[in-house]
């Protein structure tokens, strides 16, 4: 009976592994295949990889798009995380009343859905641009500016502080620091780990956000790495291998971040959840 | 007693951005649809029209239909999936399992990639020349292709596998963490009792997982009522309005059709009410007093 529960476990595990990773294998052959070769369903290695990389950056503005993404990941996670922090440590050591009470508000926004005010959200977007053409519509500004505050990591940031030792604020202080010098000179780096496993969701988030840079990136030039690839995967003759490539070379950020920093992206998950 | 009122005044600097900015990116947003969902008119020439766009609800075809959808993946994909990262959690938790971190590490996979791009290529798996197809004729399973995404039954079967597919391992870790935390001891007890495997699970895992089952559910509803990507990605909402979800409602009002703002913004506001509705009877089920 025990032997048959242990079979059945592994026939199981196995066939959910083989479905979470074919897709994973298809699109990394398919990469290397010419386009009639996968719609022949060819599931080996091809040597048609130089040629779908030489099209995908001839044919498809993929630089641009690899580097909007990039810029816009970038500062939105640095901008999530130091608002998010400040915020974090700012709830934390500093108790009163009136911001416990902010922070249950602050919260709540976690349950706003963005299809919600995602119209709203263009329409206040639409205003601002005569007079703040920097940041208003179809600038990359725009695609992250409401994405930088949110609960969900403020939230994460407050919990972690509870962890961080009050002596060293002491310290501080009598060593002669400001309140801000002791946040970034002894905060910062004392927490560098909650920093990492919450740059690795920002940055995720961030690089995959599909709904809003749609809504506010306009011209093909501010073109995003999904934004691409969806137009990419709508189109009539596709050049699979062409477009497979393309997704692989989106995918590779994120799986590398997952690889190399599985523990800090475990934690950052799991952030959401204690306390 | 004037240094501590300093002090919270530093405070409140520290926390400053935040309210300035979530006030201004969700609160003020609310606030303007709420106003909105009371206005008709092309683009940005509106006029109050009172209830009409909630009227309107009631007998638009493309937001029933939408509605249903919605529901449809609700009540089909979340059960299967968190009953799925159940047992995947309790099997991987047997610490005599081999390749237990190579099975979890697999599974979880699928979670790393963006809703996007494997939207797209499961578009292409399930297409009618596409490799499922194949393999099922292969196995001569079926002697001629399945329209997976031109027929309305299948279409709406390839969004649940899709979103299946990538949330089932994400959910799966928050249980794995949390059964951690079970002492053993309480199933060594449950054995000598003469409790079976499945009696385990119902008595003891499901109660002890009670709080992050739902906190799982919570946010697997509030995603699916929010689904966007995969649907306009590997249908386009088609055929017809047979996969069309909420969210992709409110977007073809905005930016697709003729805009009509307002009645998009009365149709955002039913996904809040349900939020709330949904997240209020999870809590009360699960009777959390928390």
């Amino acid at each position: 009976m025990k032997k048959f529960k242990r079979i059945l476990s592994y026939t199981f595990l196995s066939i959910a592994t083989i479905i979470s990773i074919y897709p994973f294998f298809w699109m990394v052959v398919s990469s290397t295949n010419a386009s009639v070769d996968v719609t022949r369903g060819r599931q080996l290695p091809g040597t048609h990889l130089i040629e779908n990389l030489t099209n995908l950056f001839d044919q498809v503005n993929i630089v641009t798009a690899l580097t909007n993404s990039a810029i816009i990941a970038v500062l939105s996670t640095f901008l999530t995380l130091l608002i998010a922090s400040l915020a974090g440590y700012g709830f934390e050591m500093y108790r009163s009343r009136g911001k416990d009470i902010a922070f249950n508000i602050l919260l709540l926004s976690m349950m706003i859905p963005f299809a919600a005010i995602m119209v709203p959200l263009y329409r206040l977007f639409g205003r601002i641009s005569h007079t703040a053409p920097l940041i208003g519509l179809d600038t990359l500004a725009a695609a992250f500016l409401p994405t930088i505050t949110t609960a969900f990591f403020i939230f994460f940031f407050r919990q972690n502080t509870k962890m961080f030792p009050k002596d060293l604020i002491e310290a501080g202080r009598i060593d002669g620091l400001t309140e801000l010098g002791i946040f970034f000179r002894i905060y910062m780096p004392t927490m560098k780990t909650t920093y990492a496993a919450a740059a690795i969701i920002a940055f995720m988030n961030s690089w995959n956000n599909f709904l809003w840079p749609l809504v506010v990136l306009q011209s093909p030039g501010k073109q995003t790495i999904p934004l691409l690839i969806s137009n990419l995967g709508s189109s009539y003759s596709p050049d699979y291998g062409m477009i497979m490539s393309a997704i692989t070379i989106a995918t590779l950020p994120t799986a590398l971040v997952f690889f190399f920093m599985q523990k800090h992206f475990v934690a950052g998950m799991m952030g959401s959840v204690k306390g | 007693m004037n240094k501590l009122l300093k002090k919270n005044n530093i405070g409140w600097l520290f926390v400053l951005i935040s309210i300035v900015g979530i006030s201004l990116f969700y609160f003020y947003p609310m606030i303007d649809a709420f106003l909105l969902s009371f206005q008709s008119g092309m683009g940005a020439n509106l006029e109050y029209t009172g209830l009409n766009n909630w009227l309107r609800l009631f007998d638009d075809p493309t937001f029933i239909s939408a509605l249903t959808n919605t529901f449809t993946y609700l009540i089909v994909q979340v059960p299967v999936m968190i009953i799925l990262a159940l047992v995947f959690s309790v099997m991987l938790n047997d610490p005599t399992l081999k390749f237990r971190g190579f099975f979890r590490t697999a599974i979880f996979l699928p979670a790393v990639t963006s809703l996007v791009a494997y939207s797209v290529i499961f578009k292409y798996m399930f297409s009618g020349n596409g490799i499922v197809n194949q393999f099922l004729i292969n196995l001569s399973i079926i002697s001629e292709p399945i329209n997976f995404l031109t027929d309305s039954f299948w279409a709406r079967i390839v969004i649940i596998l899709a979103i299946t597919w990538r949330w089932t391992g994400y959910n799966m870790i928050f249980y794995l963490s949390a059964l951690q935390n079970i002492d053993h001891s309480i199933y060594e007890a449950a054995r000598i009792d003469g409790a079976s495997s499945f009696q385990q699970f119902t008595k003891i895992t499901v109660p002890m997982l009670k709080p992050i089952i739902l906190f799982t559910t919570i946010t697997s509803t509030i995603g699916t009522l929010q689904l966007f990507d995969e649907v306009v990605n590997i249908t386009g909402g088609g055929p017809g309005n047979a996969t069309i979800t909420i969210s992709q409602y409110i977007y073809n009002l905005s930016f697709e059709y003729t805009p009509n703002f307002g009645y998009a913004a009365t149709v955002s506001y039913v996904i809040v009410i349900l939020v709330v509705i949904l997240s209020a009877i999870q809590f009360k089920v699960a009777g959390d007093k928390e």
